[in-house]
Protein backbone atom coordinates (compact mmCIF):
# COMPACT_ATOMS: atom_id res chain seq x y z
CA UNK A 1 0.00 0.00 0.00
CA UNK A 2 2.81 2.41 0.91
CA UNK A 3 4.38 1.76 -2.46
CA UNK A 4 1.13 2.42 -4.27
CA UNK A 5 0.56 5.71 -2.45
CA UNK A 6 4.06 6.86 -3.27
CA UNK A 7 3.72 5.88 -6.88
CA UNK A 8 0.43 7.76 -7.16
CA UNK A 9 2.02 10.87 -5.65
CA UNK A 10 4.95 10.77 -8.06
CA UNK A 11 2.65 10.23 -11.04
CA UNK A 12 0.49 13.11 -9.83
CA UNK A 13 3.58 15.32 -9.70
CA UNK A 14 4.45 14.37 -13.27
CA UNK A 15 0.92 15.17 -14.27
CA UNK A 16 1.08 18.56 -12.55
CA UNK A 17 4.13 19.46 -14.61
CA UNK A 18 2.67 18.08 -17.84
CA UNK A 19 -0.56 20.02 -17.38
CA UNK A 20 1.04 23.15 -15.95
CA UNK A 21 4.02 23.55 -18.23
CA UNK A 22 2.77 21.62 -21.24
CA UNK A 23 -0.94 22.40 -21.37
CA UNK A 24 -1.00 25.62 -19.38
CA UNK A 25 2.26 26.97 -20.74
CA UNK A 26 3.35 28.21 -17.31
CA UNK A 27 7.01 28.09 -18.36
CA UNK A 28 8.22 30.88 -16.10
CA UNK A 29 6.61 29.21 -13.09
CA UNK A 30 8.03 25.75 -13.78
CA UNK A 31 11.34 26.88 -15.21
CA UNK A 32 12.24 29.76 -12.89
CA UNK A 33 10.02 30.33 -9.85
CA UNK A 34 9.69 26.74 -8.63
CA UNK A 35 13.40 25.88 -9.08
CA UNK A 36 14.44 29.02 -7.21
CA UNK A 37 12.02 28.39 -4.35
CA UNK A 38 13.04 24.74 -4.17
CA UNK A 39 16.72 25.62 -4.06
CA UNK A 40 16.24 28.13 -1.26
CA UNK A 41 14.15 25.61 0.70
CA UNK A 42 16.85 23.01 0.18
CA UNK A 43 19.69 25.25 1.31
CA UNK A 44 17.89 26.79 4.27
CA UNK A 45 16.33 23.48 5.31
CA UNK A 46 19.65 21.67 5.16
CA UNK A 47 21.39 24.26 7.31
CA UNK A 48 18.46 24.39 9.72
CA UNK A 49 18.49 20.62 10.20
CA UNK A 50 22.23 20.50 10.81
CA UNK A 51 22.13 23.35 13.32
CA UNK A 52 19.17 21.75 15.01
CA UNK A 53 21.12 18.53 15.41
CA UNK A 54 24.14 20.42 16.65
CA UNK A 55 22.01 21.80 19.46
CA UNK A 56 21.61 18.40 21.08
CA UNK A 57 24.46 17.56 23.43
CA UNK A 58 26.10 14.20 22.91
CA UNK A 59 28.08 13.86 26.12
CA UNK A 60 28.85 10.18 26.10
CA UNK A 61 31.14 8.39 23.74
CA UNK A 62 29.54 5.20 22.55
CA UNK A 63 31.98 2.37 23.19
CA UNK A 64 29.98 -0.55 21.80
CA UNK A 65 30.96 -0.17 18.18
CA UNK A 66 31.83 -3.52 16.73
CA UNK A 67 35.46 -3.64 17.67
CA UNK A 68 37.81 -3.93 20.62
CA UNK A 69 38.31 -0.61 22.32
CA UNK A 70 41.68 0.60 23.51
CA UNK A 71 42.46 -1.29 26.69
CA UNK A 72 45.48 -2.97 28.23
CA UNK A 73 48.66 -3.11 26.22
CA UNK A 74 48.47 -6.78 25.26
CA UNK A 75 44.88 -6.55 24.03
CA UNK A 76 44.85 -5.56 20.39
CA UNK A 77 42.70 -2.54 19.70
CA UNK A 78 40.57 -2.34 16.56
CA UNK A 79 41.78 1.09 15.54
CA UNK A 80 39.31 1.68 12.73
CA UNK A 81 36.12 0.36 14.25
CA UNK A 82 36.77 1.63 17.72
CA UNK A 83 39.24 4.48 17.47
CA UNK A 84 40.49 6.41 20.45
CA UNK A 85 42.22 9.20 18.55
CA UNK A 86 41.08 11.92 16.17
CA UNK A 87 42.99 10.34 13.28
CA UNK A 88 41.29 7.05 13.96
CA UNK A 89 37.93 8.80 13.85
CA UNK A 90 38.83 10.47 10.57
CA UNK A 91 39.74 7.05 9.19
CA UNK A 92 36.42 5.63 10.31
CA UNK A 93 34.47 8.56 8.86
CA UNK A 94 36.27 8.37 5.51
CA UNK A 95 35.54 4.65 5.23
CA UNK A 96 31.95 5.25 6.21
CA UNK A 97 31.30 8.15 3.85
CA UNK A 98 33.25 6.98 0.82
CA UNK A 99 32.82 3.23 1.12
CA UNK A 100 29.75 2.68 3.34
CA UNK A 101 31.64 0.45 5.74
CA UNK A 102 28.68 -0.09 8.05
CA UNK A 103 26.63 -1.47 5.19
CA UNK A 104 29.55 -3.58 4.09
CA UNK A 105 29.42 -5.30 7.46
CA UNK A 106 25.76 -6.10 6.97
CA UNK A 107 24.89 -9.64 7.94
CA UNK A 108 21.94 -11.86 7.31
CA UNK A 109 20.54 -14.23 9.86
CA UNK A 110 19.39 -17.66 8.74
CA UNK A 111 17.66 -20.41 10.61
CA UNK A 112 18.28 -23.84 9.14
CA UNK A 113 15.76 -26.41 10.34
CA UNK A 114 16.56 -29.70 8.67
CA UNK A 115 18.83 -31.80 10.83
CA UNK A 116 18.01 -29.85 13.98
CA UNK A 117 17.64 -26.08 14.11
CA UNK A 118 20.82 -24.12 13.59
CA UNK A 119 21.18 -20.39 13.48
CA UNK A 120 23.82 -18.89 11.25
CA UNK A 121 24.91 -15.41 10.32
CA UNK A 122 26.26 -14.84 6.86
CA UNK A 123 27.70 -11.84 5.15
CA UNK A 124 25.17 -10.04 2.93
CA UNK A 125 26.71 -7.67 0.45
CA UNK A 126 23.86 -7.06 -1.99
CA UNK A 127 22.56 -4.05 -0.17
CA UNK A 128 26.04 -2.61 -0.03
CA UNK A 129 26.55 -3.12 -3.76
CA UNK A 130 23.17 -1.60 -4.59
CA UNK A 131 23.75 1.36 -2.33
CA UNK A 132 27.26 2.12 -3.48
CA UNK A 133 26.35 1.86 -7.16
CA UNK A 134 23.34 4.09 -6.66
CA UNK A 135 25.16 6.75 -4.67
CA UNK A 136 28.20 6.99 -6.92
CA UNK A 137 26.06 7.09 -10.05
CA UNK A 138 23.92 9.82 -8.55
CA UNK A 139 27.04 11.75 -7.64
CA UNK A 140 28.60 11.42 -11.10
CA UNK A 141 25.33 12.36 -12.79
CA UNK A 142 25.06 15.41 -10.57
CA UNK A 143 28.60 16.49 -11.45
CA UNK A 144 28.05 15.77 -15.14
CA UNK A 145 25.12 18.17 -15.13
CA UNK A 146 27.71 20.81 -14.32
CA UNK A 147 28.07 21.24 -18.09
CA UNK A 148 24.73 23.04 -18.09
CA UNK A 149 25.57 25.17 -15.06
CA UNK A 150 28.97 26.54 -16.02
CA UNK A 151 30.40 28.52 -18.89
CA UNK A 152 33.07 27.78 -19.91
CA UNK A 153 32.67 24.19 -18.78
CA UNK A 154 35.56 23.24 -16.45
CA UNK A 155 37.90 20.60 -17.80
CA UNK A 156 37.16 18.12 -15.04
CA UNK A 157 33.44 18.06 -15.88
CA UNK A 158 34.17 17.63 -19.58
CA UNK A 159 36.54 14.84 -18.67
CA UNK A 160 33.99 13.13 -16.43
CA UNK A 161 31.41 13.34 -19.21
CA UNK A 162 33.83 11.73 -21.67
CA UNK A 163 34.68 8.99 -19.23
CA UNK A 164 31.02 8.23 -18.56
CA UNK A 165 30.28 7.97 -22.29
CA UNK A 166 33.50 6.14 -23.11
CA UNK A 167 31.66 3.18 -24.61
CA UNK A 168 30.67 5.45 -27.55
CA UNK A 169 27.52 3.49 -28.20
CA UNK A 170 24.78 5.26 -30.13
CA UNK A 171 24.23 8.91 -30.89
CA UNK A 172 24.12 10.68 -28.49
CA UNK A 173 26.52 8.36 -26.68
CA UNK A 174 24.94 6.41 -23.87
CA UNK A 175 26.26 6.99 -20.38
CA UNK A 176 27.38 4.06 -18.26
CA UNK A 177 25.87 5.59 -15.12
CA UNK A 178 22.40 5.70 -16.68
CA UNK A 179 22.23 1.94 -16.86
CA UNK A 180 23.80 1.40 -13.49
CA UNK A 181 21.52 3.81 -11.66
CA UNK A 182 18.37 2.30 -13.16
CA UNK A 183 19.57 -1.15 -12.15
CA UNK A 184 20.48 -0.03 -8.65
CA UNK A 185 17.16 1.74 -8.13
CA UNK A 186 15.26 -1.31 -9.33
CA UNK A 187 17.20 -3.48 -6.91
CA UNK A 188 16.63 -1.09 -4.01
CA UNK A 189 12.93 -1.10 -4.80
CA UNK A 190 12.57 -4.84 -5.30
CA UNK A 191 14.51 -5.47 -2.11
CA UNK A 192 11.74 -3.71 -0.23
CA UNK A 193 8.84 -5.45 -1.93
CA UNK A 194 10.19 -8.97 -2.25
CA UNK A 195 11.28 -9.50 1.34
CA UNK A 196 8.19 -9.70 3.55
CA UNK A 197 10.04 -8.43 6.63
CA UNK A 198 11.32 -5.41 4.75
CA UNK A 199 7.96 -4.82 3.15
CA UNK A 200 6.41 -4.71 6.58
CA UNK A 201 8.72 -1.98 7.84
CA UNK A 202 8.71 0.08 4.64
CA UNK A 203 6.82 3.34 4.76
CA UNK A 204 5.70 5.73 2.07
CA UNK A 205 8.70 7.82 3.10
CA UNK A 206 10.90 4.94 1.92
CA UNK A 207 9.20 4.42 -1.41
CA UNK A 208 8.56 8.03 -2.33
CA UNK A 209 12.22 9.08 -2.72
CA UNK A 210 12.91 5.91 -4.70
CA UNK A 211 10.09 6.59 -7.12
CA UNK A 212 10.89 10.27 -7.32
CA UNK A 213 14.52 9.63 -8.21
CA UNK A 214 13.46 6.92 -10.63
CA UNK A 215 11.09 9.39 -12.31
CA UNK A 216 13.89 11.94 -12.57
CA UNK A 217 16.19 9.36 -14.14
CA UNK A 218 13.51 8.21 -16.58
CA UNK A 219 12.60 11.73 -17.70
CA UNK A 220 16.30 12.48 -18.13
CA UNK A 221 16.85 9.41 -20.29
CA UNK A 222 13.72 10.16 -22.31
CA UNK A 223 14.92 13.71 -22.89
CA UNK A 224 18.32 12.59 -24.09
CA UNK A 225 17.34 9.73 -26.37
CA UNK A 226 13.65 9.66 -27.10
CA UNK A 227 11.72 12.89 -26.65
CA UNK A 228 14.51 15.25 -27.57
CA UNK A 229 14.38 18.89 -26.84
CA UNK A 230 16.55 21.87 -27.65
CA UNK A 231 19.52 21.41 -25.32
CA UNK A 232 21.02 24.77 -26.23
CA UNK A 233 17.82 26.42 -25.01
CA UNK A 234 17.98 24.32 -21.85
CA UNK A 235 21.42 25.69 -21.16
CA UNK A 236 20.14 29.23 -21.82
CA UNK A 237 17.47 28.76 -19.18
CA UNK A 238 19.81 27.21 -16.63
CA UNK A 239 22.53 29.79 -17.15
CA UNK A 240 19.87 32.45 -16.72
CA UNK A 241 19.04 30.91 -13.35
CA UNK A 242 22.60 30.65 -12.08
CA UNK A 243 23.62 34.14 -13.23
CA UNK A 244 20.43 35.51 -11.63
CA UNK A 245 19.19 36.86 -14.96
CA UNK A 246 16.40 34.37 -15.54
CA UNK A 247 15.00 34.04 -19.02
CA UNK A 248 12.59 31.58 -20.50
CA UNK A 249 13.39 30.25 -23.97
CA UNK A 250 10.37 29.33 -26.04
CA UNK A 251 11.65 26.23 -27.74
CA UNK A 252 11.90 23.97 -24.69
CA UNK A 253 9.75 20.87 -24.64
CA UNK A 254 7.42 19.83 -21.83
CA UNK A 255 9.74 16.94 -20.96
CA UNK A 256 12.35 19.43 -19.80
CA UNK A 257 9.90 21.11 -17.43
CA UNK A 258 8.76 17.77 -16.05
CA UNK A 259 12.37 16.82 -15.37
CA UNK A 260 13.13 20.14 -13.70
CA UNK A 261 9.91 20.08 -11.68
CA UNK A 262 10.71 16.65 -10.28
CA UNK A 263 14.22 17.78 -9.39
CA UNK A 264 12.74 20.83 -7.66
CA UNK A 265 10.44 18.59 -5.64
CA UNK A 266 13.42 16.45 -4.67
CA UNK A 267 15.36 19.51 -3.53
CA UNK A 268 12.50 20.90 -1.50
CA UNK A 269 11.71 17.49 0.01
CA UNK A 270 15.30 16.63 0.81
CA UNK A 271 15.89 18.43 4.14
CA UNK A 272 12.66 17.14 5.69
CA UNK A 273 13.12 13.51 4.78
CA UNK A 274 15.34 10.53 5.41
CA UNK A 275 17.51 11.81 2.58
CA UNK A 276 19.04 14.13 5.15
CA UNK A 277 21.34 11.24 6.02
CA UNK A 278 23.62 13.01 3.55
CA UNK A 279 24.25 15.60 6.23
CA UNK A 280 23.44 13.36 9.16
CA UNK A 281 26.22 10.90 8.48
CA UNK A 282 28.73 13.57 9.47
CA UNK A 283 26.95 13.99 12.77
CA UNK A 284 26.35 10.39 13.78
CA UNK A 285 27.69 9.92 17.31
CA UNK A 286 28.56 6.26 16.84
CA UNK A 287 30.85 7.23 13.98
CA UNK A 288 32.34 10.62 14.75
CA UNK A 289 33.32 10.39 18.39
CA UNK A 290 36.57 8.83 19.53
CA UNK A 291 36.09 6.22 22.22
CA UNK A 292 38.38 7.83 24.78
CA UNK A 293 36.12 7.34 27.79
CA UNK A 294 38.96 5.79 29.71
CA UNK A 295 41.43 8.58 29.09
CA UNK A 296 39.32 11.69 29.28
CA UNK A 297 36.54 12.85 31.52
CA UNK A 298 33.49 13.91 29.54
CA UNK A 299 31.28 16.15 31.59
CA UNK A 300 27.58 15.96 31.05
CA UNK A 301 26.58 19.41 29.78
CA UNK A 302 23.16 19.28 31.38
CA UNK A 303 24.59 18.73 34.83
CA UNK A 304 23.52 21.58 37.11
CA UNK A 305 25.07 22.39 40.50
CA UNK A 306 23.27 20.06 42.89
CA UNK A 307 22.10 21.61 46.16
CA UNK A 308 23.79 19.71 48.96
CA UNK A 309 22.69 19.24 52.53
CA UNK A 310 25.62 17.71 54.46
CA UNK A 311 25.39 15.71 57.66
CA UNK A 312 26.93 18.56 59.62
CA UNK A 313 24.26 20.93 58.39
CA UNK A 314 21.57 18.39 59.17
CA UNK A 315 22.93 17.89 62.67
CA UNK A 316 23.03 21.65 63.20
CA UNK A 317 19.43 21.82 62.17
CA UNK A 318 18.20 19.09 64.51
CA UNK A 319 20.79 19.19 67.32
CA UNK A 320 18.32 20.15 70.01
CA UNK A 321 15.85 17.45 69.10
CA UNK A 322 18.58 14.84 68.78
CA UNK A 323 19.97 15.68 72.20
CA UNK A 324 16.55 15.66 73.74
CA UNK A 325 15.97 12.18 72.43
CA UNK A 326 19.34 11.08 73.76
CA UNK A 327 20.86 10.34 70.38
CA UNK A 328 24.63 10.94 70.27
CA UNK A 329 25.74 13.88 68.16
CA UNK A 330 29.18 14.54 66.76
CA UNK A 331 29.45 18.17 67.79
CA UNK A 332 28.21 19.23 71.18
CA UNK B 1 24.97 24.82 19.76
CA UNK B 2 27.76 22.34 20.42
CA UNK B 3 30.96 21.81 18.41
CA UNK B 4 30.63 25.18 16.73
CA UNK B 5 34.25 25.00 15.60
CA UNK B 6 33.42 22.00 13.42
CA UNK B 7 29.79 22.58 12.46
CA UNK B 8 30.19 26.14 11.20
CA UNK B 9 33.17 25.46 8.89
CA UNK B 10 31.37 22.33 7.69
CA UNK B 11 28.26 24.30 6.82
CA UNK B 12 30.32 26.99 5.10
CA UNK B 13 32.03 24.36 2.94
CA UNK B 14 28.64 22.83 2.16
CA UNK B 15 27.26 26.24 1.21
CA UNK B 16 30.08 27.01 -1.19
CA UNK B 17 29.99 23.58 -2.79
CA UNK B 18 26.28 23.66 -3.34
CA UNK B 19 26.29 27.21 -4.75
CA UNK B 20 29.29 26.46 -6.97
CA UNK B 21 27.52 27.45 -10.22
CA UNK B 22 26.50 30.80 -8.72
CA UNK B 23 29.99 31.99 -7.89
CA UNK B 24 31.81 30.13 -10.65
CA UNK B 25 29.97 32.20 -13.25
CA UNK B 26 30.13 35.38 -11.23
CA UNK B 27 33.19 37.17 -12.57
CA UNK B 28 32.43 36.40 -16.18
CA UNK B 29 30.54 38.29 -18.82
CA UNK B 30 26.86 37.47 -19.01
CA UNK B 31 26.10 34.13 -20.61
CA UNK B 32 25.47 34.32 -24.30
CA UNK B 33 23.59 31.75 -26.22
CA UNK B 34 25.74 30.29 -29.01
CA UNK B 35 25.17 31.85 -32.42
CA UNK B 36 26.18 29.41 -35.12
CA UNK B 37 26.85 31.06 -38.46
CA UNK B 38 23.94 30.11 -40.67
CA UNK B 39 24.26 29.57 -44.42
CA UNK B 40 23.55 32.73 -46.42
CA UNK B 41 22.46 31.52 -49.82
CA UNK B 42 19.96 28.88 -48.71
CA UNK B 43 16.95 29.31 -46.47
CA UNK B 44 16.00 25.82 -45.40
CA UNK B 45 17.75 23.00 -43.64
CA UNK B 46 17.03 19.40 -44.45
CA UNK B 47 14.19 19.31 -42.01
CA UNK B 48 12.41 21.97 -40.04
CA UNK B 49 14.99 24.17 -38.19
CA UNK B 50 13.43 23.64 -34.77
CA UNK B 51 13.49 19.90 -35.28
CA UNK B 52 17.08 20.00 -36.54
CA UNK B 53 18.26 21.86 -33.46
CA UNK B 54 17.06 19.08 -31.19
CA UNK B 55 17.38 16.05 -33.44
CA UNK B 56 20.25 16.54 -35.88
CA UNK B 57 22.34 13.86 -34.17
CA UNK B 58 19.47 11.43 -34.55
CA UNK B 59 19.25 12.24 -38.25
CA UNK B 60 22.98 11.76 -38.69
CA UNK B 61 22.81 8.45 -36.91
CA UNK B 62 19.97 7.35 -39.15
CA UNK B 63 21.92 8.48 -42.21
CA UNK B 64 24.94 6.56 -41.15
CA UNK B 65 22.92 3.40 -40.69
CA UNK B 66 21.22 3.89 -44.04
CA UNK B 67 24.55 4.10 -45.85
CA UNK B 68 26.67 1.70 -43.89
CA UNK B 69 24.10 -0.94 -43.08
CA UNK B 70 21.34 -0.69 -45.67
CA UNK B 71 23.15 0.51 -48.76
CA UNK B 72 20.84 3.50 -49.23
CA UNK B 73 22.54 6.62 -50.51
CA UNK B 74 19.64 9.03 -50.72
CA UNK B 75 17.32 10.54 -48.17
CA UNK B 76 13.96 12.08 -48.92
CA UNK B 77 12.93 14.66 -46.37
CA UNK B 78 9.43 15.36 -45.12
CA UNK B 79 8.90 17.91 -47.88
CA UNK B 80 9.85 15.36 -50.54
CA UNK B 81 13.25 16.83 -51.48
CA UNK B 82 15.91 14.27 -52.25
CA UNK B 83 19.36 14.59 -50.63
CA UNK B 84 22.50 12.61 -51.13
CA UNK B 85 23.38 11.12 -47.77
CA UNK B 86 26.71 12.47 -46.64
CA UNK B 87 27.98 14.26 -43.62
CA UNK B 88 30.82 15.85 -45.52
CA UNK B 89 29.23 16.45 -48.87
CA UNK B 90 25.68 17.41 -47.84
CA UNK B 91 25.62 18.92 -44.35
CA UNK B 92 28.94 20.61 -44.81
CA UNK B 93 28.11 21.92 -48.27
CA UNK B 94 25.61 24.33 -46.75
CA UNK B 95 27.21 24.57 -43.33
CA UNK B 96 30.59 25.34 -44.74
CA UNK B 97 32.48 25.68 -41.50
CA UNK B 98 32.63 23.20 -38.67
CA UNK B 99 34.21 25.77 -36.37
CA UNK B 100 31.69 28.49 -37.04
CA UNK B 101 28.67 26.22 -37.03
CA UNK B 102 28.78 22.85 -35.32
CA UNK B 103 31.44 23.73 -32.76
CA UNK B 104 29.72 26.94 -31.71
CA UNK B 105 26.92 24.99 -30.05
CA UNK B 106 28.92 21.96 -29.10
CA UNK B 107 31.52 23.87 -27.13
CA UNK B 108 28.79 25.57 -25.13
CA UNK B 109 27.21 22.32 -24.02
CA UNK B 110 30.50 20.47 -23.87
CA UNK B 111 29.91 17.77 -26.46
CA UNK B 112 32.60 16.83 -28.92
CA UNK B 113 31.24 14.29 -31.38
CA UNK B 114 33.94 11.80 -32.23
CA UNK B 115 32.72 11.76 -35.84
CA UNK B 116 35.57 14.07 -36.84
CA UNK B 117 38.15 11.49 -35.85
CA UNK B 118 37.45 10.01 -39.27
CA UNK B 119 35.27 12.39 -41.22
CA UNK B 120 37.05 15.41 -42.57
CA UNK B 121 35.80 18.84 -41.65
CA UNK B 122 35.65 21.30 -44.56
CA UNK B 123 38.06 23.91 -43.28
CA UNK B 124 40.83 21.43 -42.83
CA UNK B 125 40.59 20.64 -46.53
CA UNK B 126 40.94 24.27 -47.60
CA UNK B 127 43.75 24.84 -45.16
CA UNK B 128 45.57 21.81 -46.44
CA UNK B 129 45.44 22.94 -50.06
C1 LIG C 1 21.98 24.70 -32.44
C2 LIG C 1 23.20 24.21 -31.92
C3 LIG C 1 23.88 23.06 -32.63
C4 LIG C 1 24.44 23.05 -33.89
C5 LIG C 1 24.48 24.21 -34.87
C6 LIG C 1 24.97 21.74 -34.09
N1 LIG C 1 24.74 20.96 -33.00
FE1 LIG C 1 25.23 19.01 -32.82
N2 LIG C 1 24.51 19.02 -30.92
C7 LIG C 1 23.93 20.09 -30.29
C8 LIG C 1 23.63 19.73 -28.93
C9 LIG C 1 22.98 20.63 -27.90
C10 LIG C 1 24.05 18.41 -28.76
C11 LIG C 1 24.06 17.57 -27.48
C12 LIG C 1 22.78 17.00 -27.04
C13 LIG C 1 22.98 16.34 -25.71
O1 LIG C 1 23.84 16.75 -24.94
O2 LIG C 1 22.24 15.43 -25.43
C14 LIG C 1 24.58 17.99 -30.04
C15 LIG C 1 25.04 16.71 -30.29
C16 LIG C 1 25.52 16.29 -31.48
C17 LIG C 1 25.96 14.95 -31.76
C18 LIG C 1 25.93 13.79 -30.76
C19 LIG C 1 27.17 13.89 -29.95
C20 LIG C 1 27.27 12.98 -28.77
O3 LIG C 1 28.32 12.36 -28.65
O4 LIG C 1 26.36 12.96 -27.95
C21 LIG C 1 26.39 14.93 -33.06
C22 LIG C 1 26.93 13.73 -33.82
C23 LIG C 1 26.24 16.26 -33.59
N3 LIG C 1 25.70 17.06 -32.61
C24 LIG C 1 26.58 16.62 -34.88
C25 LIG C 1 26.51 17.93 -35.34
C26 LIG C 1 27.06 18.36 -36.61
C27 LIG C 1 27.75 17.46 -37.58
C28 LIG C 1 26.80 19.68 -36.68
C29 LIG C 1 27.20 20.63 -37.81
C30 LIG C 1 26.71 20.30 -39.11
C31 LIG C 1 26.09 20.09 -35.52
N4 LIG C 1 25.93 18.98 -34.71
C32 LIG C 1 25.63 21.35 -35.27
C33 LIG C 1 23.69 21.34 -30.82
C34 LIG C 1 24.08 21.74 -32.08
C1 LIG D 1 35.98 5.05 -37.22
C2 LIG D 1 35.83 6.12 -38.15
C3 LIG D 1 34.45 6.80 -38.18
C4 LIG D 1 33.85 7.47 -37.16
C5 LIG D 1 34.36 7.73 -35.77
C6 LIG D 1 32.60 7.94 -37.70
N1 LIG D 1 32.45 7.55 -39.01
FE1 LIG D 1 30.89 7.93 -40.18
N2 LIG D 1 31.69 6.81 -41.65
C7 LIG D 1 32.91 6.19 -41.56
C8 LIG D 1 33.08 5.37 -42.75
C9 LIG D 1 34.30 4.52 -43.07
C10 LIG D 1 31.92 5.54 -43.53
C11 LIG D 1 31.57 4.88 -44.86
C12 LIG D 1 31.78 5.78 -45.99
C13 LIG D 1 31.20 5.14 -47.26
O1 LIG D 1 30.83 3.97 -47.23
O2 LIG D 1 31.14 5.87 -48.23
C14 LIG D 1 31.08 6.47 -42.81
C15 LIG D 1 29.85 6.93 -43.27
C16 LIG D 1 29.06 7.82 -42.61
C17 LIG D 1 27.88 8.42 -43.16
C18 LIG D 1 27.28 8.22 -44.51
C19 LIG D 1 28.20 8.53 -45.66
C20 LIG D 1 28.87 9.88 -45.65
O3 LIG D 1 29.66 10.16 -46.55
O4 LIG D 1 28.65 10.67 -44.78
C21 LIG D 1 27.38 9.26 -42.20
C22 LIG D 1 26.12 10.12 -42.30
C23 LIG D 1 28.25 9.16 -41.08
N3 LIG D 1 29.26 8.29 -41.35
C24 LIG D 1 28.04 9.85 -39.90
C25 LIG D 1 28.88 9.75 -38.81
C26 LIG D 1 28.61 10.38 -37.56
C27 LIG D 1 27.38 11.25 -37.25
C28 LIG D 1 29.61 10.06 -36.73
C29 LIG D 1 29.79 10.49 -35.27
C30 LIG D 1 28.73 10.15 -34.38
C31 LIG D 1 30.53 9.22 -37.47
N4 LIG D 1 30.04 9.04 -38.72
C32 LIG D 1 31.69 8.69 -36.97
C33 LIG D 1 33.82 6.26 -40.56
C34 LIG D 1 33.57 6.84 -39.32
C1 LIG E 1 20.43 22.78 -48.18
C2 LIG E 1 21.39 23.31 -47.27
C3 LIG E 1 21.49 22.61 -45.92
C4 LIG E 1 21.85 21.31 -45.70
C5 LIG E 1 22.18 20.24 -46.71
C6 LIG E 1 21.89 21.16 -44.28
N1 LIG E 1 21.51 22.33 -43.67
FE1 LIG E 1 21.35 22.62 -41.66
N2 LIG E 1 20.59 24.46 -42.00
C7 LIG E 1 20.50 25.07 -43.23
C8 LIG E 1 19.93 26.38 -43.06
C9 LIG E 1 19.65 27.38 -44.16
C10 LIG E 1 19.66 26.53 -41.67
C11 LIG E 1 19.04 27.74 -40.98
C12 LIG E 1 17.54 27.62 -41.05
C13 LIG E 1 16.86 28.80 -40.42
O1 LIG E 1 17.47 29.82 -40.24
O2 LIG E 1 15.68 28.60 -40.09
C14 LIG E 1 20.10 25.31 -41.03
C15 LIG E 1 19.99 25.05 -39.67
C16 LIG E 1 20.56 23.97 -39.05
C17 LIG E 1 20.58 23.74 -37.63
C18 LIG E 1 19.96 24.65 -36.58
C19 LIG E 1 20.89 25.80 -36.29
C20 LIG E 1 20.26 26.85 -35.41
O3 LIG E 1 21.02 27.67 -34.91
O4 LIG E 1 19.05 26.80 -35.18
C21 LIG E 1 21.26 22.59 -37.41
C22 LIG E 1 21.56 21.96 -36.08
C23 LIG E 1 21.62 22.07 -38.68
N3 LIG E 1 21.19 22.92 -39.67
C24 LIG E 1 22.30 20.88 -38.89
C25 LIG E 1 22.46 20.28 -40.10
C26 LIG E 1 22.96 18.94 -40.28
C27 LIG E 1 23.44 18.03 -39.16
C28 LIG E 1 22.92 18.68 -41.61
C29 LIG E 1 23.29 17.38 -42.32
C30 LIG E 1 22.52 16.24 -41.87
C31 LIG E 1 22.41 19.86 -42.26
N4 LIG E 1 22.14 20.80 -41.32
C32 LIG E 1 22.26 19.98 -43.64
C33 LIG E 1 20.88 24.53 -44.45
C34 LIG E 1 21.27 23.24 -44.65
Amino acid sequence: MSAVYSLIIVLALVLVAVVGAGGGGLHALFGVVIPYVAFVVFLAGFIYRVINWAKSPVPFRIPTTAGQQESLKWIKQNKLDNPSTTWGVIGRMVLEILFFRSLFRNTKMQLKVNGGPSLSYGSSKFLWVGAIVFHYCFFIILLRHGRFFTDPVPGCIEWLDKLDSILQIGVPNIYITEFLIVGALLYLFLRRVCDSKLRYISLPADYFPLFLIMAIVITGILMRYFIRTDIVAAKDLIMGLVTLHPKVPETLGTIFYVHVFLVSILMAYFPWSKLMHAGGIFLSPTRNLANNNRMKRHINPWNYPVKLHTYEEWEDEFRDVLKEAGIPVEKE
Amino acid sequence: MYDKDKIIPGLIIFFFLITFPLWYNLGQAAYESPKPKLPVNVKKCIEDTEWMRANHMELLNEWRDMVVRHDMTHYVNSAGVNYEISLQKTCMKCHTSKKEFCDKCHVKVSVSPYCWDCHVAPEEVTNGQ
